[in-house]
């Protein structure tokens, strides 16, 4: 297959367990013009330039398109109405600065140093008792035996979303987390699909932001849905939406991956799991490692507003540009040996949580999340094994991730 | 002494300290001493105009991290004051002689004291060592009536900021038309002047001391240009620095205040022209071709210019068979007023500037300067995220504006960025750029 | 214990500031305030801190060197 349509590759389902040899293909060039017009960029040192290059725009999602309905009021009236709405509010990974900037310092000033440290002890029990939930049993399914449901439960936590609300969210999420793929853009029935779930989501924020706002509580989204003053503005109501739909599917499709990879590659590396089992210490550099080696997010697309020269290559006007992250953490070019996962690696300047002003706003709490879970599960596991490798995976290529995890244990210390 | 001289390096701040684990990272195992005027180790110099004049860090807290085993020999307390090219030595004020094989001077800047009429009263400060912030720090708390800062450079910016953070009233007397009109232009500038008197900054353009006077061998007022004269119980003198190079002269190199000369690849010169090929120099005090602004002689007193100097530096007096060339992109930050203002190229013989992100009304701007239609420099309030977007460019040469069609940015104008004129005076020419970080 | 960040790199990410809030702290935008002399105990932090810069702005005085060649 010529390098024109290689990114083809990487959306194949079937190269998801190992989507890296076709990554080095990408590096040959920093940056490789695909058939379709847009640029893949694949080097740490393009990445690298190009996350902090403002004529990147991140405002370069297709337009809202509502399904037809047969109702002439509904279709050529309201629908349109609420497409545009839509398209005017996006969430803050869709937007650009200011308008971004703004957007995120609302959450900014919620997701405080003081609430998400403050979630550590509670992350501690949520995984004690996922794993304590698992004795007696010799086979452990750590998708949804832990690496979901403990971001699902943390983030309801800490947004202030009941649980016992969950069950219907979970497949909102999941087909949210869909739309971000790139084939799912394309694709118009998959749009429409898009727009109805969020429609729902929206609905059912809606309502729980009505309930914040009659009795706050301490969380995030009664912070976020105070009613502004003028000294103190607050976020409007549609944004506060799209913001809470936003980080409510991030809080349930990313961390899931990086729990879930992190144990993987631990199980495929058995003495960094017994080194990190008998010295938690040094979970803090592993878990950098991790986000270079196996990144839970692949790539993020972003479009050219104006024409840029770069590593020899003119990226036009307009031509949507993907960053290919995973690519950029294992550049020989940057990482010595950089297809071995090696957690005593001190120089681990990755791209695991995007880079630039859109880096991810969670990732402190996934550190956090990420830390506990692994260690833990070391801890608690006795002698875990794989029990098939590579493990299936989910379909997406972005947000990419084991489908579950099947390990094996002798038991629950 | 029976050991045989090694490298000796004089100066010990931070570009002593990161060029001497430069040549231990490089695998350099002989005697290495390291030469001091001060009595203290290495310390970081740039919290000293802002945290701890603000009270929030000990002076003593600025000592620098090793980053990097040195078993080294420390010299502190004395600074040197004699070079013997011939005989391959130095002489330290305690009379002591230090023998070299190689030498490296880093012995950096001091701040230019008062040059007018009441230099030795009292309550007239500088800002540049540890000694001069903890002394500066105590007398804020006295505290003073009024403060009076001459000189709006970016030091002087600083401590007036930390002033009004102190709650103290600040008087701040600068003849040109805005703060840092030298470094970022009348245009940039005045939109810090709005920040400073905002703040509640006296702010006095245009203006000038000419004398000091007191009472009882303590200041009490300034006497201006115009007539006027401000009661003053407290003064910051922040009129940039100067190089104490007499030494280097003497022992026969080309030194003057204005630094020591050196080749591209940091060797000094001697009075000759020629490079000495075991006399090294990095830091605040070296003035090097610089060949990214044409080869231009020039002295970069700024935090990254010590470190990544003292690297190179050292890695060429490791390898002095395959000398490089040091090319370097200026850059510095400062923190004043609430606003993080960062800097990378050099602003000198700018023709034009254009805010190229967000805009001035929102105190949040890149503004990108322009000679003869390439990109030399960028200034970023509140928006460091794209500075390195634009020190690409910038390093490429790119044509003025560099960055077209980009988001967060209005129509751009071309401005004139109003760079004051030459300083006044025959000495004009030697007289080094305003020191952002001491 | 003695820490130093280069503040020409750092640009605000603040997660220094989430791994050892009482040795960073994000002032503004992106001021940058720190201890560079925080105490032994708060090394696994500090170095936890140190691990999240996006841009590896920060730079620690590694344990067995920390007084050991002190001038």
């Amino acid at each position: 297959m010529s390098d024109d349509t290689l990114f083809a590759e990487v959306l194949d389902p079937g190269n998801r367990a190992d989507p890296y040899p076709i990554y080095a293909r990408f590096r040959r060039n920093p940056v490789t013009r695909q058939r379709d017009g847009a640029y893949v960029v694949s080097t740490h040192a393009a990445i690298r330039s190009l996350i902090f290059d403002p004529r990147l725009s991140s405002q370069d999602l297709p337009p809202s398109r509502r399904p037809r309905t047969g109702n002439p009021l509904r279709d050529w009236i309201l629908n349109p109405i609420k497409n545009r709405v839509a398209n005017g509010h996006r969430p803050l990974i869709f937007r650009d600065p200011p308008d971004h900037d703004t957007l995120r310092g609302f959450v900014m000033k919620e997701f405080t140093i003081h609430r998400v440290n403050g979630l550590h002890q509670r992350v501690v029990s949520h995984v004690d008792k996922l794993i304590e939930a698992c004795r007696g049993r010799d086979k452990v399914c750590l998708v949804e035996d832990l690496s979901y449901p403990l971001p699902v439960a943390i983030i309801c936590e800490l947004l202030g979303v009941p649980e016992k609300d969950e069950p219907q969210f979970h497949d909102w999420a999941t087909r949210l987390a869909t739309a971000l793929e790139p084939d799912a853009r394309r694709d118009e029935d998959t749009r429409r699909v898009t727009v109805t779930t969020f429609d729902a989501i929206a609905a059912y924020m809606r309502g729980l932001i009505r309930e914040k706002r009659r009795h706050p509580a301490d969380d995030m989204l009664s912070g976020l849905a105070r009613r502004g003053t003028p000294d103190q503005p607050a976020m409007g109501d549609v944004d506060l939406i799209s913001t809470a739909v936003l980080l409510l599917v991030a809080g349930h499709e990313t961390t899931v991956n990086l729990i879930t990879n992190g144990m993987l590659t631990l199980l495929r590396h058995p003495d960094e799991l017994a080194r990190l089992k008998a010295d938690p210490e040094r979970a803090p550099q592993l878990i950098e490692e991790l986000l270079r080696f196996e990144p839970p997010v692949h790539f993020r697309t972003r479009k050219a507003l104006g024409e840029i020269e770069i590593a020899g290559t003119t990226i036009p006007k307009g031509a949507p540009v993907i960053l290919l992250f995973a690519a950029g953490n294992r550049d020989p070019e940057r990482f010595t040996d950089p297809d071995r996962f090696d957690p005593d690696r001190d120089d681990v300047q990755h791209f695991g949580f995007g880079g630039g002003l859109h880096y991810c706003v969670g990732a402190p709490l996934a550190r956090i999340e990420a830390e506990i879970a692994l260690v833990r599960l070391c801890q608690r596991l006795r002698q875990p094994s794989l029990l098939a490798d590579p493990p299936p995976y989910r379909p997406g290529a972005s947000l990419r991730g084991p489908q579950n995890l099947g390990i094996r244990i002798a038991g629950i210390v | 002494m029976s050991e045989k001289p090694g490298i000796v390096i004089v100066g010990a701040s931070l570009a002593g300290l990161r060029g001497a684990e430069a040549l231990r990272r490089g695998g350099y195992d002989g005697p290495l001493t390291i030469v001091g005027d001060e009595p203290y180790g290495p310390y970081d110099r740039p919290p000293l105009s802002k945290h701890v004049l603000a009270g929030e860090l000990r002076p003593e807290a600025t000592t620098l991290p090793q980053l990097y085993p040195l078993r080294a020999r420390w010299r502190l307390g004395h600074p040197a004051i004699g070079l013997d090219r011939p005989g391959k030595s130095i002489r330290l004020a305690d009379g002591s002689v230090i023998p070299f094989a190689k030498l490296l001077i880093a012995t950096g800047a001091r701040a230019r004291p008062w040059p007018g009429e009441g230099a030795g009263l009292g309550g007239i400060f500088t800002i540049r060592g540890r000694d001069d912030a903890t002394a500066l720090r105590q007398a804020l708390t006295a505290p003073p009536k009024r403060v009076l800062v001459i000189g709006a450079g970016l030091i002087g910016c600083e401590a007036a900021s930390c002033c009004r953070d102190l709650g103290l009233p600040v008087t701040m007397v600068d003849p040109n038309p805005t703060p840092l009109a030298r470094v970022v232009g009348t245009l940039v500038g005045e939109t810090l002047a709005g920040c400073m008197r905002r703040a509640g900054v006296d702010y006095r353009p245009g203006a000038k001391v000419l004398s000091l006077a007191g009472e009882g061998g303590r200041v009490r007022r300034a006497h201006l240009q115009d007539g006027g004269a401000i009661e003053t119980d407290l003064v910051i003198i922040a009129l940039g620095a100067v190089r104490d190079t007499a030494w280097l002269a003497e022992g026969g190199l080309m030194a003057d205040s204005g630094g020591l000369t050196c080749d591209g690849t940091c060797r000094a010169l001697g009075r000759d022209g020629e490079p000495d090929p075991d006399i090294y120099a990095a830091g605040d005090v070296a003035r090097w071709p610089n060949p990214l602004y044409g080869w231009k002689p020039m002295t970069v007193e700024h935090w990254g210019n010590a470190v990544e100097q003292a690297a190179h530096a050292a890695g060429n007096m490791l390898r002095p068979e395959d000398p490089q060339i040091y090319t370097h992109l200026p850059a510095f930050w400062s923190s004043q007023f609430g606003i993080n203002i960062k800097a990378v190229g050099l602003t000198d013989g700018a023709d034009s500037v254009a805010i190229v992100q967000g805009s001035r009304a929102g105190l949040r701007f890149l503004a990108v300067y322009g000679r003869a239609g390439r990109s030399i420099a960028a200034v970023s309030f509140d928006q460091a995220r794209w500075l390195p977007a634009y020190a690409d460019r910038i390093l490429a040469g790119a044509a003025f504006p560099p960055i077209l069609d980009a988001i967060d940015q209005s129509r751009i104008e071309t401005m004139a960025p109003g760079f004051p004129g030459p300083r006044p005076g025959p000495a004009a020419k030697l007289q080094p750029r305003e020191s952002a970080h001491v | 214990m003695r820490v130093v960040v280069d503040l020409n790199r750092c640009q605000g990410y603040a997660q220094c500031c989430y791994a050892a809030p009482e040795a960073f702290e994000l002032r503004g935008h992106e001021i940058l305030f720190y201890d560079p002399a925080p105490p032994e105990e708060a090394r696994p932090r500090i170095e936890r801190a140190r691990l999240a810069c996006p841009v590896r702005a920060i730079s620690v005085e590694p344990a067995a060197l920390a007084g050991e060649d002190a001038p």
